[in-house]
């Protein structure tokens, strides 16, 4: 049984997860349409469902170009490096109590530090395209990886000492009776606009900015390549609204006592709603300048961050607040 | 040793911010743009000299397409040089319905810029909605003179086509629907805080710079100065309504944003006070000769476009067309303060800025 699990599993896992991109897709396109007073795709099958299928087969057919005067290795390479963390870090995610691939116990270490691979691939992806709007992309990416990851980590800092372990099902377990969203509520904003910017989403989508870079990094990128980008992308989506979950939204934790619904149920619910947030204010915002996102990543968020462990220390020494922490 | 370049950017023809084909070479370090130098003619049609070989009447299509997103005013621009040399009297209906069809262009105009603007800074809903909106005046255009963007719609003397029954009604029903949709883009738009921090501050110039690079329109009133030619040298029944120049103080992007969206507003008060007065009876075209020839001599109108002053001068010789034709096209005249204000901005404030300039390459272009 454990070594049809070991084998089948990550089988059964990569399954979800295109499934998941593939309508995670569709649904953003409908959501968004919906709030912009569209329909959305609704043509390829019923309800638009075969449309994301039918947009990998046509990226699948399409020829692949790779520039004349390209660094054709590296170019090969950037989505492959992109893509696999990816994937990778979605090993150690609990989806419930008795789904994880890998009950580690630096979970949460290995998710960061695993995650941050990714910007490597779109770096080399903007060098590689030897194109101006690729390499100011790519460049983009680099210099906003960097000032993200920082309060993003030390967001969670806040957890980590409460919790007093790296491990995510031990994370998950110390969210019993109050969510960590609560007594977090700072390390959790921060989290929040922290992981959005990783996410190279709206309002910080600056590496791929299609109104100012045309498409950033992955300008160059066409074809079976270019989908690579888009499925890391959207990946992400998963496995970052994964973590949130995870982290401050209590896991598979039910909330209220409402135990008659499975943990996984619960779960997916949660992270949903984490989902639909992201498409929402990828609908509303506009795009912040690139220099505007540095001073704020330094500015306003790691000071932010910094309060927040401040804080947790302090609040884990008061009697009364030993309750929450 | 670390050794950096200047890179030499080429934005456009093709790219998505460029609002058409305007072309702009971009010297950069790093994000700081050094030198920026805009290339145009891409869209040049020639429409000047191709209107010496046309009769008065036929001119009118050829203005259409300059600035597509308000054909109105150009169509005005040209059968109001024409009569004023011929010296006719326009009947009040046609006037009316000259001046609902321009004020309506200019909000429609208007409501485009506002969203590609947004779409510009990386707003995507807003540009949906203004897109919703301008779909209704361009509903009532096509009712009124079946087409949707050209509309061919004046005639020297009067226009083409009498409003449709229960037209008016619909404009009337129109403006109190925009009026109530404002509100909803003050809220999504005016007060978000990215969006002031991407507007306020940037693009930033003063009236005497203004008024040395010839700008005009929102651009120019940006800087404080109260310049609307519906005011300053009333054409058609202007004088008739009341209305309001909003004018700017900081000359700032968002400042262009707030005077652009309170000259909707204005526009909307134009518009109900014609619908209100719109005279029940009436002829829609005056006496107008046959074959209209125009008196020689010269003539220059300018006429408040959605873009600033669009002229037109006339040079004739009294035939039945034009010796020499010649716009004032706003859209070429605002363009050419862009290469003062990219200088030591990035490539994020070159979007914003080339979007709040607001031009239309087939007006730049001719």
């Amino acid at each position: 049984m454990d070594a049809l699990l070991l084998y089948l599993g990550p089988v059964i896992l990569l399954f979800i997860v295109l499934g998941f991109v593939t309508y995670a897709i569709l649904a953003e396109r409908k959501v968004i349409g919906w709030i912009q007073g569209r329909i959305g795709p609704n043509q390829v099958g019923p309800w638009g469902l075969l449309q994301t299928v039918a947009d990998i087969l046509k990226l699948l057919i399409k020829e692949d170009t790779i520039p004349k005067n390209a660094d054709r290795s590296l170019f090969k390479l950037a989505p492959i490096l992109a893509f696999v963390p990816s994937f990778a870090v979605l090993a150690v995610m609990p989806f419930s109590s008795r789904i994880q691939f890998a009950n580690i116990g630096v979970g949460l270490l290995y998710y960061m530090a695993i995650s941050s691979i990714t910007t490597i691939g779109i770096l080399i992806g903007g060098w590689a395209s030897n194109n101006k709007y690729a390499l100011l992309g790519g460049m983009r990416s680099a210099a906003q990886m960097i000032s993200y990851e920082i309060p993003l980590v030390l967001s969670v800092v806040g957890i980590v000492l409460t919790v007093g372990s790296l491990n995510l099902n031990e994370i998950v377990a110390a969210q019993q009776k109050t969510w960590f969203v609560f007594p977090q509520i700072i390390g959790f904003v921060v989290f929040i606009i922290a992981s959005v910017s990783e996410l190279n989403r709206t309002p910080f989508d600056l590496p791929e900015a299609e109104s100012e870079l045309v498409a950033g990094y992955h300008v160059e990128y066409s074809g079976f390549r270019f989908a690579f980008f888009m499925l890391a992308e959207y990946v992400y989506i998963f496995a970052m609204s994964s973590l949130t979950t995870v982290l401050f939204l209590g896991g598979w934790n039910a909330p209220f006592g409402l135990t008659f619904l499975p943990g996984i149920v619960w779960f997916i619910i949660k992270f949903a709603l984490v989902v639909f947030f992201l498409y929402w204010v990828r609908a509303t915002m506009p795009r912040i300048r690139v220099d505007q996102l540095m001073q704020f990543a330094w500015k306003v968020l790691l000071p932010l961050a910094l309060a927040n462990i401040v804080i947790t220390t302090l609040l884990k020494e008061v009697p009364f607040f030993t309750l929450y922490y | 040793m670390i050794r950096t370049e200047e890179m030499l950017l080429n934005v456009g023809p093709q790219h998505p911010s460029t609002h058409g084909v305007l072309r702009l070479l971009v010297k950069v370090d790093g994000e700081r743009i050094v030198e920026a130098e805009p290339v145009i003619g891409y869209l040049h049609r020639g429409t000047e000299k191709l209107a010496e070989d046309l009769t008065y009447t036929q001119i009118i299509p050829y203005t259409d397409r300059m600035d597509y997103l308000s054909a109105m005013t150009n169509n005005y621009a040209i059968v109001h040089a024409t009569e004023k040399m011929m010296g006719l009297e326009i009947p009040e209906r046609a006037e009316f319905l000259r001046v609902i069809v321009m004020e309506l262009n200019r909000i429609a105009s208007h409501l485009v810029w506002m969203g590609t603007y947004l779409l510009d800074i990386g707003a995507m809903s807003p540009f949906l909605y203004a897109f919703r909106d301008r779909e209704q005046i361009l509903d009532l255009f096509n009712e009124l003179c079946g087409a949707r963007l050209t509309y061919n719609y004046m005639r020297v003397g009067g226009v083409k086509w009498d409003a449709p029954s229960g037209w008016i009604g619909k404009v009337d029903h129109f403006v109190t629907y925009l009026q109530k949709q404002m509100k909803e883009y003050h809220q999504l738009v005016t007060g978000n805080e990215i969006f002031m921090q991407r507007t306020k501050g940037i693009g930033v110039y003063d009236q005497e710079t203004a008024i040395s690079f010839a700008l005009s329109g929102a651009n120019l009133r940006v800087t404080g100065l109260n310049w609307d030619l519906r005011k300053d040298s009333p054409y058609s029944i202007y004088e008739k309504f009341t209305f309001e120049v909003p004018v700017g103080e900081a000359g700032d992007l968002y400042q262009k944003y707030l005077c652009r969206m309170r000259e909707i507003d204005e526009s909307l008060k134009i518009v109900a006070q014609a619908v209100d007065d719109f005279p029940a009876e009436g002829k829609i075209m005056g006496k107008v000769p046959r074959v209209l020839r125009v008196p020689e001599g010269e003539v220059y109108v300018g006429i408040e476009s959605p873009r600033g002053e669009l002229g037109c001068h006339i040079v004739s010789k009294g035939k039945d067309k034009p010796w020499r034709l010649k716009f004032r096209r706003p859209s070429f005249y605002n363009l050419q303060i862009l290469p003062t204000l990219l200088k030591d901005e990035n490539i994020s404030n070159l979007v914003a800025i080339l979007g709040g300039i607001d031009i239309v390459l087939g007006e730049v272009d001719g």
